[in-house]
């Protein structure tokens, strides 16, 4: 396949960045999306250009570490899948390509297509944990049975990769499909309904404090969310605001 | 320098609490003026910087990603192993203990692993604790699997993303402190150096991912928690960031690397497809309970599959050759990893590969999903002569014992597993090697700990399923907490340590100059080029088969790489600046060395053993031959400059407790 790419670039958090033009030819079907980028970038170099920065580590679909906008959609145009998971057999000969960073208020731009998550670890700093010390000291795990559905929904709900594509999807850069995982977790297991409140009140407010949006039910976060994390998270945790708001 | 492993006297079962209460502490008052770095933040370190905070001592944790939580134990995909014996089939400490010394062919240390099976334990109800949603049963209580090369069902599991969930529990306990400020987090620095004074580990050099910046960092003890050395063949099934560096700056520093040799090929990876390949992704070792593995039993069969003319399901079934069956008919498919690995590549080197490259084979659920669908007929009273209808209840259950692994096969093969039989083949992903360390997780250098994947401890010559996750959090949570204090007691009065010192000075020269070489080098080819031919030196002649003739070529070729890749590498860029071709550059060139040291402890270990394979010792039938007599030492070599030039230093097992048996699975 020959392909024309159009990425954006931008040296660094404080220029203007701007979409640059790439050809790129003998694209293989089987290649993955990244695989296809570092062709392009291994050709930018032994030209003696800059390559595209973009950020990626694991390559199978966990870490979250990969982001980007393809043609108007975080994580491309496949479903439930990472961009390290969309294969270039999803495109076709001549295709024109739109490759674009994660963009976010919270998010700003480090360079080219990678940037500046930390905001989604500031909100975890806040609340995101149950407060038991890692001594190994406490009872024993199998003292308070679970019922089986609440843990498999609370599995459901930690899944959530923490990329952003949330975030990035919606149309007011909220991020409480993001924050909702977290607060449905351990919402729904007992060792976290004794913090539930306080965890609740203080992530929100982090949340809000950093930039993000807020919800106005569009859904389009659930659409996009690589691991299909569900809008019942978002009614969730305003039933946990409320309750706790009320306290 | 005399190792000394430190192992505590006593019998085997009392060691480790009896060694606990007779050690150092430091109280809290003091623990308040002591600093200590961690390195990565992996199980390992994640739960090792959480605990260290939390008891009160100041930590600082450096991770080379954008966030802690994306360390690379978060693709662990099967189970964590735990003696709870909540089945009642028998487990306990004795056994877990007993399976993976066995497991790992007599090559690990008694002691370490026997506390690993005695705080496993603990582990889970730890983890329970922080929210982690393991699996359970309908009861409420917590559901266990089994895993290859044991006989009992003590792994804890969270579908097929354990490494995730626990990741995220440590994660969770990481940010508890980091909230307090007990834990200063660095993301996106990597650990250029490590800074000794008066032979003490007192700090590292670090860059700024971000603007390149050159920080140095001081402490009373450093940790290192950063995982193993898979990539050092290029492709593996580690994380594309995954790197040797702090591993071997501290090695070259004065910590020895203990068996660099031991590395695990897993067997059912998806194979590669062509030279764009980036990484390899692997499939669950929990599919063997299902899937058959095959080749076919005709070349001609072989030949026309290769060149498109035929279709798998189109052989006969007395035209495949099940081949791990029929070597090893009582463990059949699941047997241990390595000997998997290695019956995969026998009968591919012999010509009977599946796929375009000839180095797949078969990993086929056609009969797991009829025998599920005859069950489920009769379970509702159905008719189980009904092909279609047994298909279709048959592929129910696989699709929800392993659907999300089917899945992201079709995603990456673009071919229906549930049709057509899967392609697999052997990849690297794991190094049970690393800096050698004694009972306090210390490495030759005072006050460096090495944990997790990045110590040799625990596994020996192989890694059994589901004990890695295990490894990283019991040294993290249980071990470490305690064996640092009784190091630290005497730094109580030391004070800061001033990042002022000429060691300080000495280091950071060493990393500036080094990216000075790197960056105006302005060779001709990328840090790609020079990493995949040595992925390939590696894979061809340090791979799951080796001899002496192929590890010497290979040392002189490594070397000889090294050198090309200093004069002709090129890095574009500055330092001072987001830099991702610089932080390859840095990775590989250590890389380049360590290889070669990886090729000489494989050239020098005269014997098979776990993931260690020597052409010239083996059996009759093509079986791994160990040499007890010889051999059974953990090897540790001191760096002299040279990787070829590096001093053997043997620490000699000794087994006071289990007797030294040849591992057999037929």
């Amino acid at each position: 396949m020959n392909l024309t790419l159009k990425i954006w670039r931008q040296s660094n958090a404080k220029e203007q960045g701007k979409m640059v033009d790439y050809k790129i030819a003998n694209v293989s079907p089987d290649m993955s999306f990244l695989e296809m980028l570092d062709v392009l970038n291994n050709e930018l170099i032994e030209k003696g250009d800059d390559p595209v920065a973009f950020d990626h580590d694991c390559r199978e679909g966990i870490c979250g570490m990969c982001s980007l906008f393809i043609n108007g959609e975080a994580h491309g145009p496949d479903r439930g899948i990472t961009t390290c998971q969309l294969h270039m057999r999803k495109f076709k000969d001549g295709d024109t390509i739109y490759i674009e960073p994660f963009r976010a208020k919270a998010f700003p731009v480090i360079k080219d297509l990678v940037v500046d998550r930390t905001a989604f670890d500031k909100i975890q700093h806040a609340g995101g944990f149950i407060s038991v010390n890692t001594s190994g000291n406490t009872q024993d795990a199998n003292a308070i049975p679970v019922p089986k559905h609440d843990a498999d929904r609370a599995f459901d709900a930690a899944t959530c990769i923490g990329c952003g594509a949330c975030v990035a999807t919606c149309k007011n850069s909220s991020a409480m499909l993001f924050v909702s995982a977290k607060v449905s977790q351990f919402a729904l297991l007992p060792q976290g309904k004794v913090e539930a409140a306080d965890r609740v009140l203080n992530m929100v407010a982090e949340m809000d404090a950093l930039g993000f949006g807020n919800c106005t039910n569009t859904g389009a976060c659930e659409v996009e969310c690589p691991k299909g994390i569900s809008l019942e998270n978002i009614a969730r945790m305003n039933r946990e605001y409320l309750k706790a708001s009320l306290k | 320098m005399k190792l000394d492993s430190k192992i505590p006297q006593g019998p085997l079962d009392k060691k480790w609490s009896e060694y606990k209460n007779h050690i150092k502490l430091v109280n809290p008052a003091n623990k308040r003026n002591i600093d200590v770095i961690v390195v990565g933040t992996g199980l390992a370190g994640g739960s090792a910087a959480a605990t260290l905070a939390e008891l009160g001592y100041n930590v600082k944790a450096f991770c080379y990603q954008d966030s802690p939580r994306r360390a690379h134990s978060i693709a662990a995909q099967g189970g964590i192993n735990a003696s709870k014996n909540y089945q009642g089939d028998g487990d306990s400490v004795y056994r877990l203990f007993y399976d993976t010394v066995k497991g790992g062919d007599y090559r690990a240390r008694e002691a370490n692993v026997y506390r690993l099976a005695e705080v496993s334990e603990n582990i889970i109800d730890q983890c329970v604790a922080q929210g982690v949603p393991f699996a359970r049963e309908y009861g409420g209580l917590l559901d266990n699997r089994s895993f290859g090369g044991v006989q009992v069902s003590r792994t804890f599991y969270a579908k097929g993303q354990t490494g995730q969930q626990l990741l995220l529990g440590a994660y969770s306990a990481m940010n508890r402190q980091i909230g307090r400020g007990k834990i200063q987090m660095y993301n996106r620095h990597e650990m250029l150096d490590i800074v000794l004074v008066d032979g003490k580990a007192r700090g590292i050099i670090a860059r700024n991912l971000i603007n390149g910046e050159i920080e140095r960092h001081s402490a009373h003890a450093v940790v290192i928690c950063t995982g193993g050395y898979g990539n050092v063949f290029f492709l593996s099934t580690n994380a594309m960031g995954s790197n040797v560096t702090a591993a071997w700056k501290a090695h070259k520093r004065g910590a020895y690397f203990a068996n660099p040799c031991y590395t695990q090929i897993h067997p059912t990876c998806i194979p590669v497809t062509g030279d764009h390949q980036s990484k390899l992704t692997l499939m669950s070792e929990s599919l063997r309970n299902d899937g058959r593995i095959w080749v076919p039993a005709k070349m001609e069969d072989a030949v026309a599959i290769r060149e498109g003319r035929l279709k798998p399901t189109q052989i006969a079934e007395e035209d495949r050759d099940y081949y791990l069956e029929r070597r090893y008919p009582s463990f059949g498919n699941l047997v241990p990893r390595d000997v998997a690995s290695r019956a995969a590549k026998e009968r591919c080197d012999a010509g009977y590969g599946v796929n375009a490259t000839g180095e797949a084979v078969y990993l086929d659920f056609a009969s797991a999903i009829e025998r599920y669908g005859k069950e489920q007929a009769r379970i509702h009273h159905m008719d189980e002569n009904d092909a279609k209808l047994v298909y279709k209840l048959g592929r129910d259950v696989v699709e929800n014992k392993y659907g999300n692994l089917f899945q992201m096969y079709e995603k990456i093969v673009d071919e229906d597993p549930y049709t057509t039989p899967m392609m697999i083949y052997p990849a690297v992903h794991y190094t049970m090697g690393g800096l050698w360390v004694d009972y306090n997780l210390m490495s030759t250098i005072e006050g460096c700990y090495v944990l997790g994947e990045a110590n040799f401890s625990d596994h020996g010559a192989n890694r059994l399923g589901a004990s890695a996750l295990m490894q990283g959090l019991a040294d993290g949570y249980f071990v470490l907490p305690y064996t640092i204090g009784d190091y630290l007691a005497n730094d109580i009065r030391t004070g800061a340590i001033p990042t002022d010192l000429p060691e300080f000075d000495a280091a950071e020269k060493n990393v500036r100059g080094m990216i000075d070489h790197l960056i105006s080098n302005n060779g001709t080819h990328s840090v790609d080029y020079f990493h995949k031919k040595l992925g390939k030196i590696m894979w061809d002649k340090v791979g799951m088969a080796r001899n002496a003739k192929g590890l010497t070529e290979a040392m002189a070729e490594i070397a000889q790489l090294r050198e090309e890749f200093y004069k002709d590498v090129k890095v574009s860029g500055t330092n001072e600046s987001f830099n991702q071709e610089l932080e390859k550059a840095l990775r590989v060139a250590d890389y380049l060395e360590l290889g070669e040291l990886f090729a000489k402890d494989a050239l020098h270990r005269e014997e098979s053993c776990g993931g260690h394979f020597r052409e010239e010792h083996q059996t009759e039938d093509g079986e791994a031959k160990r040499d007890d007599e010889n051999f059974a030492y953990v090897a540790a070599w001191e760096y002299k400059g040279n990787p070829s030039e590096a001093v053997l230093h043997k620490e000699d097992l000794v087994y006071e407790n289990i007797k030294l048996v040849t591992r057999s699975y037929k």
